[in-house]
């Protein structure tokens, strides 16, 4: 039997231009264009800069059977989205050719088109509409709709009045419900509570296991050991490995620890307005610079930065730790705790410290945010991966290394 | 393709061996999933409408455009009321500013007011879609980067959601026909929706076209309102065609280059009856809106496979 999706030699370029504007104006245009006349009949200088090509994706084959649950994975950047768009229609390839044998849905945002000014009801048959469910189709879905996303109460209110709880499960609810052959599924698992999440994840699994073919994006490692049998890893827009999940993750994990070989001032996958742009990050403990830290003693984050602002600005950071296998632990953020940073013209460095370190011994990977109000200036996928050695962290010599994260508390008891 | 509906054929029936193959033995009346086979490759060259996935879109077209007028008459405290209310007040400004202040007659003896309300009413039903449509995937980019549907969906949908302020502000255009006692003759209400059809074509066809240069250069919107407000004078909507009977270069140009100029003078014509139904410029208007509607589809269908990425 053919396979369900075949893809075939799969590329995507993207045209950079030098000053990497996303949006042309018409203004800039005539005038490139009158510079450009310029200079190919009247200046001596006959050389028109290129713009610059990226592939995003490149030479990408590989096909999924019917009835296949197939898990993509990699890094940011790694082309993972822009696999989706293709397969989803949304933005056409470059080079090469997929064959889709069936009916194919693509989810890679739950709500969307969304409106806030129209009630769950209307939003569910909108929403349907746009994820390609016809009118009848919605009808006669639309009890088991309602009622998986729990919100009876509250179909006729206007979705701006709703909590983002409430909106996220109708319109995940909504998405659940499609009834295709070919299901493609960008990481929208991580939304809502942690009793939804495992809804959803429940929804998942029966879709999985109901003969359709998935194709699921995600950075929850656990959830694609659970629906994927098998794995295609993605790496720099090629596919890197592909088999079986228990032989493909132990690839991914080694790949996601494994601090990039390039310097982080001229790493190029990250993402942000650059006003401030982190150049490198290290670990010290008591002043001095350290490759581990130790569980339950101090250390300090040091994220060294240079600013292209002329004054000094309001400005925050944060970071998440995940864990080796890609577990989210924590977020820190200098807002959280109230500290006002303002980074000035020039080099400078954030300082985070920690007084007690509550990870267990291992690696964990830091993915650090700059933001101006609000505004991400930088953002680097895993910056830095931050080494931890065994400590005495309850000073009793002893704690569980399979818990992920360790709490200061103390026991008492008394009868009654 | 479908199989196994045609009776007659048996598994020993050498014509549909294959079709029947993979049906199991025990259905006998089954209606096999259609081979839905489809390739997405690179687009190459002009690429053609596809019109069979249009229709499978409909219900998509039909949702959209009740969210948009839903939401219109949600959002607005006075709803329904605004569709009527401008109008009204541009009507009186007008009046007063370029019939009793400029001078500008209806020239053919109709009042003013009824005859600056055919024009009006067209005019702000054409500069509005226009206006919409050019926005139209700008405002739905949250949709266009998240999910695939055929994209002409959105501009033509702007074009229906215009069609119901009209018709809610033509009760103005009634009331005041009823005031001032014109009766409209039979050609008006019988070439009406001819009239209203090359509208919406060269609405259809001009928003495409705007929609499209709007993704890419995206200073475009801020001279839109401006090109707009200019176009109101290069159209007969304060004063009559006929004004411009002893400039007849500018006359012509009008004419062919501006569809509504000829739909809102034979709306006029025929509504109001004063003067003459113009078959020819209908004609014109038709057409022209025809070549505006196959310019702006084809821009549009060229530049459309780039929307998901610069939007």
């Amino acid at each position: 039997m053919k396979p369900i999706i075949e893809i075939e030699g799969l590329g995507k370029s993207y045209r950079i231009g030098a000053n990497r504007e996303k949006y042309l104006s018409l203004r800039d245009q005539m005038a490139k264009q009158a510079h450009g006349f310029y200079r190919r009949f009247l200046s001596r200088h006959r050389h028109v800069p290129r713009d610059e090509e990226f592939w995003a994706l490149k030479d990408v084959s590989f096909s999924v059977n019917e009835g296949e649950a197939v898990g993509i994975i990699g890094r940011n950047g790694a082309g993972k989205s822009t696999l989706l768009k293709i397969l989803s229609k949304i933005t056409p390839p470059t080079t090469g050719k997929i064959t889709l044998r069936g009916r194919m849905a693509s989810l890679l945002e739950v709500g969307t088109g969304f409106h806030p000014e129209l009630t769950g009801r209307e939003n569910v048959y909108l929403n349907g509409a746009i994820l390609g469910m016809t009118r009848a189709e919605i009808k006669r879905k639309f009890d088991e709709i309602v009622a998986f996303a729990e919100i009876e109460k509250f179909l006729d209110t206007p979705v701006k009045r709703y909590s983002s709880g409430m909106y996220v499960r109708l319109a995940f609810a909504v998405a659940a419900h499609l009834d295709p052959k070919i299901l493609i599924v960008d990481e929208v698992l991580a939304v809502g509570d942690a009793e939804f999440q495992r809804k959803c994840l429940g929804k998942m699994e029966e879709v999985a296991h109901s003969g359709r073919t998935v194709l699921f994006v995600s950075h929850n490692m656990a959830a694609i050991e659970n629906l994927c049998r098998r794995c295609v890893l993605l790496k720099q827009g090629a596919v890197a490995f592909e088999g079986p999940t228990a032989q493909t993750l132990p690839k991914y994990l080694a790949d996601f620890l494994r601090p990039s070989s390039e310097s982080l001032a001229t790493r190029t996958d990250r993402e942000g307005t650059g006003s401030i742009r982190l150049l490198d990050v290290q670990l010290s403990v008591n002043d001095r610079a350290c490759v581990a830290a130790i569980t339950g003693k101090p250390c300090t984050l040091r994220f060294g930065f240079v600013s292209a602002c002329k004054a000094s600005v309001a400005s925050s950071i944060a970071f998440t730790i995940r864990d080796s296998r890609a577990q989210f632990l924590c977020r820190l953020s200098s807002e959280d705790v109230g500290s006002s940073l303002s980074a000035g013209e020039g080099h400078g460095a954030f300082l985070c410290h920690i007084r007690r370190l509550p990870l267990t011994p291992g690696q964990y990977r830091i993915t650090p945010t700059i933001s101006i109000n609000g505004e991400v200036s930088d953002y680097i996928e895993g910056a830095f991966v931050l080494n931890v050695e065994s400590g005495d962290f309850y000073g009793t010599g002893r704690f569980s290394d399979h818990s992920p994260v360790l709490l200061d508390h103390e026991w008492e008891m008394f009868n009654s | 393709m479908w199989t196994g509906l045609n009776g007659g054929s048996l598994p020993g029936d050498n014509s549909n061996q294959f079709k029947i193959r993979h049906l199991s033995p025990l259905s006998t009346i089954v209606r096999p999933p259609r081979p839905m086979e489809q390739t997405i490759t690179p687009p190459k060259g002009l690429v053609r409408i596809n019109w069979v996935e249009l229709w499978q879109f409909r219900d998509l077209f039909l949702v959209l455009a009740w969210r948009d007028i839903s939401v219109r008459y949600k959002q607005t405290a006075l709803g329904a009321a605004w569709a009527i209310l401008q109008p009204v007040a541009t009507m009186v400004i007008f009046t007063f500013i370029f019939n009793r202040m400029a001078g500008i007659q209806s020239g053919d003896g109709t009042p003013y007011p009824v005859f600056l309300c055919v024009g009006q009413l067209l005019w702000q039903y054409f500069s509005g879609t226009l206006t919409n449509a050019s926005q139209a995937l700008v405002a739905n980019a949250g949709l266009v980067q998240k999910v695939y549907f055929p994209r002409l969906i959105l501009p033509a949908t702007s074009v229906t959601t215009g069609l119901v302020d009209l018709a809610i502000a033509s009760l103005v255009l009634v009331g005041m026909m009823i005031w001032y006692g014109v009766t409209p003759g039979w050609i008006g209400l019988l070439s009406l929706p001819l009239l209203i059809l090359t509208a919406v074509l060269s609405a259809l066809g001009m928003g495409l076209f705007l929609a499209a240069v709007n993704v890419k250069y995206r200073d475009v919107r801020y001279a839109l309102p401006f090109v707009i407000n200019i176009m109101m004078y290069v159209t007969p909507v304060i004063y009559p065609l006929a004004m411009l009977d002893r400039h007849p270069v500018a006359k012509t140009l009008m004419t062919w280059l501006n569809p509504i100029a000829g739909v809102i003078s034979n709306a006029r014509a025929g509504l109001l009856g004063h003067s003459p139904f113009q078959w020819d410029i209908l004609v014109i208007s038709l057409l022209m809106s025809g070549i505006y509607l196959a310019l702006g589809l084809a821009y549009f269908r060229t530049t459309e496979r780039y929307f998901a990425d610069i939007a």
